[in-house]
């Protein structure tokens, strides 16, 4: 699903050692495999099941999604701002597409 | 004619007896077996998860409403209290739905460098149910925590 869209908030500056919170949204409709179509048939199954998040290459963060997780998947978690660095974001679709986005967190 | 009228009566309100109490013993019977299978189900999942652990009660605060009205978003957010060192931080929680098709709903894995063990997502609820958190700390110990969401229409699809 190419029109997967990931949104990321991320505060641009933070104290170092301060722990801040990251919030994430793709837009996906996280198809259960449970649902039928109006001819009866099973719609297929297509969920993203994996998120991580890394910082400076390191994960920091990471969560195994399954077919329970709403559409368009929020995810709010922290992190410990302890230098200057980039945040890289990364979806896995079912369908073996991933979905990504960065930002730079300033520590001062 | 009387005795025709009365016999006809006597039958319709057996019948409704029966009935009655057919549908009484099926209640009965029907509606325990199906808790169990949803608690076995979620005990197999956890079982799966973590192992033969001991389980250990608190550390976790689980924020869910009480009442859903729509169960294809509930917003959930769980906390563990962890000092998040590299020593004793808080390595995985996991999330589990007792009363949905598949009781997994997500594991969240942290790493000392979350600086809390604190997240929130939104997730799909079937129907009114036990929502359980099971935290996996860096030193073996697991904690669980189980909250009950009542939900006014069920997500999940169907």
């Amino acid at each position: 699903m190419a029109s997967a869209k990931p949104r990321i908030k991320v505060p641009k500056s933070a104290v170092k050692g301060e722990v801040v919170e990251i919030k994430t949204l793709i837009s996906h409709k996280m198809e259960t495999g449970l649902r039928k179509d109006k001819d009866g048939q099973v719609i297929p199954r297509q969920i993203i099941n994996k998120f991580t998040c890394t910082f400076n290459d390191k994960v920091v963060f990471s969560a195994d999604w399954h077919p329970a997780i709403s559409a368009n998947p929020y995810m709010a978690f922290h992190i410990r701002a302890t230098e200057s660095g980039k945040l890289e974001f990364t979806w896995h679709d079912d369908n073996g597409e991933t979905y990504s986005k960065s930002a730079n967190l300033a520590v001062s | 004619m009387t005795r025709k009228i009365s016999t006809a009566r006597v039958t319709r309100r057996h019948v409704l007896v029966l009935t009655g109490a057919a549908a009484a013993v099926a209640g009965t019977g029907f509606l325990p077996s199906i808790a169990a299978a949803d608690k076995a189900a979620l005990d197999a999942a956890i079982k799966k998860t973590i192992g033969d652990a001991n389980v250990q009660s608190g550390r976790i605060t689980l924020d869910l409403p009480q009442i859903a009205e729509n169960g294809n978003t509930v917003p959930i957010g769980v906390e563990v209290d962890s000092p998040m060192t590299a020593n004793d931080y808080v390595k995985s929680v996991h999330i589990f739905a007792e009363g949905n098709p598949n009781p997994q709903v997500a594991s969240l894995h942290f790493t000392p460098a979350s600086g809390a063990a604190k997240a929130s997502t939104r997730m799909r609820l079937l129907k009114t149910q036990n929502v359980v958190a099971v935290a996996e700390m860096s030193d073996g110990s697991v904690y669980r925590e189980t909250v009950e969401v009542k939900v006014t229409i069920g997500g999940c699809g169907g």
